[in-house]
């Protein structure tokens, strides 16, 4: 019998085969702690009476859910991570370069593969270039900084096969969101998904970074695609045969196989307060848009900012809109910058933030009150999440933004 | 085996992490002091409303969202003895055994009980209501281990010696 990439990552990783259900302790290949988290893992590091940590230089420290502090006790969490840091000589960190889940790829710490966990349930990011990634708490965390091995259920694998020509305006953030209305909130709970077909193999590794983000809204363990050639050049390497093998093979067992055809999509946003509840946009409209949000690290990226920048070149954004962008790291603000991107954003009136969570965890920049609306190109409309728990926060692709903020209301794309 | 009775709060499905302890309340110092905003989008009152030793009763994907650990500390400091839901989300499920917060999966208890009724509860045997009897299944023996051990943080110093 065949297996699923999950099951390839795994075995590799073990060095024996393995099935749905098993329980396995696995090899940690990296590790992500966020600012947030630091002083609880430190503590509980310390607590559990570890001394060294397994290897520094798996770990990787991100300050982005509080960059740059806007509560006095946010700078706690950097005194603590600069002395763990320091105490335990980790080289891996990050101060103020964007956003976790986009610096582990860009910056090269995530390839194909690896086994990577993170204090952040957006962790499943790195399935984009197929890792197994998944977010943990910090007391697992804190025992893997000493262990170097955590415990895993080999998880079921369901197939999300995509075939055919995208329409346009239809952006991966779309489908991703399409997926999770039809799977349900827990539809993925303890399972991984593999996407597969020639809309996902046509689609640029940013495009596939957007759904494995948003797995996690499934329940989803992990979402994997097969590394290819874009993901070689997007990691700056060139591929080993193990990596070519990570595809799912055909006689692999899956627990449950969904067909789409990529004509069949539309533009679709994620209505208040569950990201499962999700419409056409062609139902919506109309809709009173008091705020845009365009940045996180489903939809902060190049790509996304220069598809915002289509929609709103030699236009404005509505006059009592307030239009936030955040790109989602240092980098990509810089390409925004030269490619002349940000000018675009800037001209049609959009307010542009330092690379951070920003808005998208709630903490600054942007804040709501009852009965507000805001459009964001996120992944969570969870009640309370961007102000009072009566906002309410729609999920939407860049391009569905962007017209929302011209407009001042919900509107389709031409 | 363990038995026990409790007074139940029942919450519906897909109970978030973002409900359980809103994110702006997450870098107070200890759990201690976020634990009167707990579930407050939803319920504001009901963090102090909770006695130790009441029980949760809730529907499909509790804990769903952040892998915020505060949300199964702070059920824990509120006195919840445990929470029985039909399904649980993966990492609030990992984080709660970790903090030995006991988690039962039953989907058929939910459709007969109300808030405010008494539940008995034998640990991977059975939940008791107004005399009926709804069978739960055990749990791993890894996870059984860490529960034992009063959590992560104790079997981590059990195996550094310091227990």
């Amino acid at each position: 019998m065949g297996s699923t990439i999950i099951e390839k990552i795994v075995r590799n990783n073990i060095g024996k085969e393995v099935h749905p259900g098993e329980i396995v302790t696995v090899n940690v290949d990296r590790v992500m702690i966020h600012d947030i988290f630091i002083p609880f893992v430190a503590s509980k590091f310390e607590e559990m009476g570890f001394t060294k940590l397994w290897d520094a230089d798996k770990a990787v420290l991100i300050y982005d859910h509080l960059v740059p502090a806007s509560q006095v006790d946010d700078t706690r969490h950097f005194r603590i991570g600069n002395e763990f840091v320091e105490k335990y000589g980790m080289k891996n960190i990050h101060r103020s370069d964007g956003i976790c889940h986009q610096l582990m790829t860009e910056a090269g710490y995530v390839k194909p593969g690896d086994i990577v966990f993170g204090t952040d349930s957006h962790t499943t990011t790195y399935g984009c270039v197929g890792a197994f990634s998944s977010g943990i708490g910090y007391t697992e965390m804190a025992s893997i900084l000493g262990t170097g091995t955590l415990w895993i259920r080999v998880p079921e694998t369901i197939r999300v096969n995509i075939t055919g020509k995208l329409p346009p305006n239809v952006m991966a953030k779309d489908i991703i969101l399409r997926l999770i209305g039809d799977l349900g909130a827990d539809g993925a709970t303890y399972k991984a998904l593999e996407f597969t077909g020639d809309t996902v193999k046509n689609m640029t590794v940013v495009s596939r970074m957007s759904m494995s983000n948003m797995a996690i809204e499934a329940g989803a363990k992990c979402a994997l695609f097969t590394p290819d050639e874009k993901t070689a050049e997007y990691c700056g390497i060139t591929l080993t045969d193990k990596e070519r093998d990570l595809v799912g093979d055909a006689d692999a067992q899956y627990c449950q196989v969904i067909e789409y055809k990529a004509e069949d999509f539309v533009p679709v946003m994620a209505c208040p307060s569950n990201v499962d509840h999700v419409k056409p946009v062609s139902d919506l409209v109309g809709t009173t848009v008091d705020q845009v949000f365009i940045g996180s690290c489903t939809n902060g990226r190049l790509e996304d900012l220069m598809a915002a920048a289509e929609v709103l070149k030699g236009k404005h954004v509505a006059p009592f809109v307030k239009l936030i962008v955040t790109p989602a790291s240092r980098k990509i603000y810089r390409e925004a910058a030269a490619n002349g991107t940000m000018a675009v954003l800037a001209e049609a009136g959009a307010i542009i933030t330092h690379p951070s969570c920003g808005l998208c965890c709630g903490r600054t920049g942007g804040i709501l009150t009852d009965g507000e609306t805001v459009i964001a190109t996120n992944n969570r409309n969870f009640l309370g999440r961007m102000g009072t728990s009566k906002v309410n926060i729609y999920l939407a692709s860049p391009r569905s933004a962007a017209a929302c903020a011209v407009a001042g209301k919900i509107v389709t794309l031409d | 085996m363990d038995r026990f009775t409790g007074k139940i709060w029942v919450l519906g499905d897909d109970i978030d992490t973002d409900i359980i302890i809103p994110t702006e309340y997450l870098a107070l110092k200890t759990v201690q002091d976020m634990a009167p905003y707990a579930f407050s989008p939803l319920r504001p009152e009901l963090a102090g409303q909770i006695r130790e030793g009441d029980i949760i009763v809730a529907g499909k994907n509790f804990g769903c969202g952040s892998s915020r650990e505060q949300a199964p500390e702070i059920i824990k400091a509120l006195g919840i003895r445990c929470v029985i839901a039909k399904s649980f989300a993966r990492i609030f499920f990992r984080n709660s055994i970790n903090n030995g917060l006991l988690l039962i999966e039953n989907d058929k208890l939910q459709s007969d009980v109300k808030e405010g009724d008494e539940i008995t509860v034998a640990i991977n045997e059975s939940i008791e209501c107004r005399g009926k009897q709804y069978p739960i299944t055990s749990l791993p023996q890894n996870l059984v281990d860490i529960l034992n051990a009063g959590g992560l943080v104790k079997a981590m110093q059990r195996r550094n010696g310091l227990v």
